[in-house]
């Protein structure tokens, strides 16, 4: 792996947190009713990004992957015309919640709110891929509480069964808004999961970009090969309540989220690259230099940009 | 006699109904230690214990089909769905069971379950989180369909609800839960489901219409009271079964029927009540019936102007009554 790639991966954690502490303070402006946050997850989304071929490879996100949109090559524009619900939103023209990503042009499949629908897209997207021979994986990913939904699990089944070049991507966060995972499921491992559909269950230190990405990119190659689908379990924590509707202080101790706030993948993997001196002090400063800049160009253009007309209310409820 | 919130008033009403009966249960996603989403459940785990308000697995079918198995095993469930637009996982498990299997068995078994759900817009919810999803319900037999319009009715129907000994879909609008305030009575109380409520006489035109429609209505009957016209209200309280007689007596009685609902037009609870009103009351009108609904899109979107041009708001309600009286 070369300096050049470690860097663009912590390029874009970075960016995903920049643009994430920027859309909680437009939220607590009273300038974004509501903020769905990537804050922890950020090596996960990144790390496993890096692994696919990006914007040909198809990637199923959920809301809580701003961090792997971005690292998939939507904009800090486009998604902050997104979150204030802007017109020229390319998500959804305003018409999605924040954090309902779509970008067909990225090979970034359109989502909505019910968890665990997504892994059967992908599912089809990559029964699609099988037939048409196009070479492209296609990735789900979710949540570890989405994974009590029946539809995880026909997801796999079918995947398993068809062989299809698929990855199950998991964020184990260990809660599902305030319910923690024990209450989620028996089992310690959303990956032991795997076994009763016959595919590996691979567990990842969510935190780490670089085991992420080695993981992700032997699924991919697993699935090139024919030999079907992977689930990956990262396991990972959100800094931040599940939204800005939530208050975590009910269901989780401070005492945890400090333990957790040690193993912050940004802090660590920029330590980690400055002192394997993979990036100099000067290279961070201006990288951080370009993350202001882009975060206050997005903001601004986002905010100067037209709502969309009321009149537009009817289109595209079917093909025109 | 206390001034209540809608959300109080239903907390309350659980809390009575877990005291009195401890057949009942409640259970769902961040029902327990969060008390809720919208903190409707807050307190009761404390109160009740973990056994009777239980924080459940992300997964709706489950969530319904064990209050099948449950309430058919002797428990009274009542499960949260989190929000209405997250209920189709569990469509299966609530159109193709709890509402045939009394009539499947001949009558030999029984479902008595109430399913809770938030549901409604105006809330910057978007497409999946501002769902009305109630008419899909309202035309499956089997099923009660319960959309309280006040604080007051909130207690005395989810009462009958948790009584009654069929399966109920009792939908809560998310905007009504803390915007709507009223005088609640301590005392346990029952509204019988199926039967409307007139919330205002009035002579010159009739509004039919449920749920957090009703004090939007009311408001626009303020203004137009103003004007000179004079508007009925009436609540219908639960869109199935659907309180006939009411429906027809206002008809006859102002002779000009305007029909509210926020849920989309087209195969809404609007339609099933102009029909009754067509086939038992047509000659009692003075002007064709008019519905005000949201519009045939698949959802309400997020944006403000977006959100404004799908909401029915009093406003628009009070400009379509306009029309009517005028015919
Ligand atoms: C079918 C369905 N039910 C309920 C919800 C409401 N809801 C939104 S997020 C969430 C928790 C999801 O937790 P998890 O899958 O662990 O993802 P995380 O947010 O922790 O990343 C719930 C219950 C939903 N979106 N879809
Ligand atoms: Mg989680």
């Amino acid at each position: 792996m070369t300096p050049e790639f470690q860097k663009d991966i912590y390029y874009h954690m970075a960016l995903a947190r920049a643009v994430d502490d920027r859309m909680w303070i437009l939220n607590r402006q009273g300038r974004a009713p509501v903020v769905y946050s990537s804050n922890g997850h950020e090596a996960a989304q990144v790390g496993s990004a890096f692994a696919l071929n990006r914007g040909e490879d198809w990637i199923v996100p959920y809301y809580r992957d701003l961090a792997l949109v971005l690292a998939y090559g939507m904009t800090p524009r486009e998604v902050m015309l997104h979150l204030l619900g802007k017109a020229e939103d390319p998500n959804s023209g305003g018409r999605q919640m924040p954090a309902h990503w779509g970008l067909h042009r990225r090979h970034i499949m359109t989502t909505g709110s019910v968890v665990a629908t997504q892994d059967i897209h992908a599912a089809g997207l990559a029964l699609a891929s099988k037939v048409l021979k196009d070479g492209r994986v296609s990735v789900a990913y979710f949540g570890e509480g989405s994974t009590s939904q029946g539809e995880f699990h026909e997801a796999l089944n079918f995947a398993s069964v068809h062989k299809l070049p698929v990855i199950f991507f998991c964020e184990n966060n260990g809660y599902a808004i305030s319910v923690p995972a024990r209450k989620q499921m028996a089992v310690m491992d959303v990956a032991a999961r795997a076994a009763g559909y016959g595919m590996p269950g691979v567990i990842v230190d969510g935190n780490d970009p670089l085991k992420v990405y080695e993981v992700t990119k032997l699924a991919r190659e697993r699935a090139l090969a024919g030999d079907g689908p992977t689930l990956i379990e990262a396991k990972t924590y959100r800094f931040v309540p599940h939204s800005s509707d939530d208050d975590d202080r009910v269901y989780r101790s401070r005492e945890e989220v400090a333990e957790w706030k040690k193993r912050d993948p940004l802090v660590t993997f920029e330590k980690y690259l400055l002192d394997n001196q993979i990036l100099s002090s000067e290279e961070l400063a201006a990288m951080q230099q370009k993350i202001k800049d882009a975060v206050n160009d997005a903001t601004d253009y986002a905010e100067k940009a037209a709502l969309p007309d009321p009149s537009t209310l009817g289109l595209y409820v079917y093909h025109q | 006699m206390a001034v209540m919130t809608y959300l109080e008033a239903i907390r309350e009403t659980l809390r009575q109904e877990l005291r009195r009966d401890d057949r009942m249960i409640i259970y769902g996603e961040d029902v327990g230690v969060r008390g809720g989403v919208f903190r409707v459940t807050e307190g009761l785990q404390a109160e009740f214990g973990e056994d009777r308000v239980i924080d459940s697995p992300l997964a709706e079918a489950a969530i319904v089909g064990t209050a099948i198995g449950a309430a058919i095993n002797g428990l009274r469930p009542v499960p949260e769905i989190e929000f209405a637009d997250f209920i189709f996982p569990a469509i299966n498990q609530i159109v193709q069971e709890a509402a045939r299997i009394r009539y499947r068995s001949n009558g030999d078994f029984g479902v008595p379950l109430v399913i809770r759900a938030p549901f409604g817009g105006g809330v910057h919810g978007a497409l999946y989180h501002s769902q009305s999803v109630e008419a899909l319900f309202a035309h499956v037999p089997g099923l009660k369909v319960v959309i309280p319009g006040t604080p007051y009715d909130a207690k005395g129907l989810l009462a009958s609800a948790i009584q009654d000994e069929d399966p109920v879909l009792y939908f809560e609008h998310k905007a009504a839960y803390r915007s709507l305030k009223g005088e609640v009575p301590d005392e346990r109380y029952l509204i019988p489901i199926g039967k409307a409520d007139v919330k205002r006489q009035g002579k010159d035109l009739s509004i039919i219409t449920y749920g957090l429609m009703v004090s939007y209505a009311q408001r626009a009957a303020e203004t137009l009271e103003k004007e000179g016209i004079s508007v009925e209200i009436v609540d219908l309280r639960s869109v199935r079964p659907l309180d006939v007689e009411a429906i027809l007596e206002t008809a006859k009685k102002t002779g000009k029927v305007l029909i509210v609902h926020e849920d989309n037009l087209t195969g809404g609870i609007g339609g099933e009540v102009s029909a009754l009103i067509a086939e038992h009351a047509l000659f009692y009108l003075d002007a064709p019936i008019m519905r005000l609904a949201g519009p045939d899109v698949p959802a309400m979107p997020y944006s403000p102007p977006l959100e404004h041009a799908f909401m029915v708001t009093p406003d628009k309600i009070a400009e379509a009554a306009r029309k009517l009286a005028k015919f």
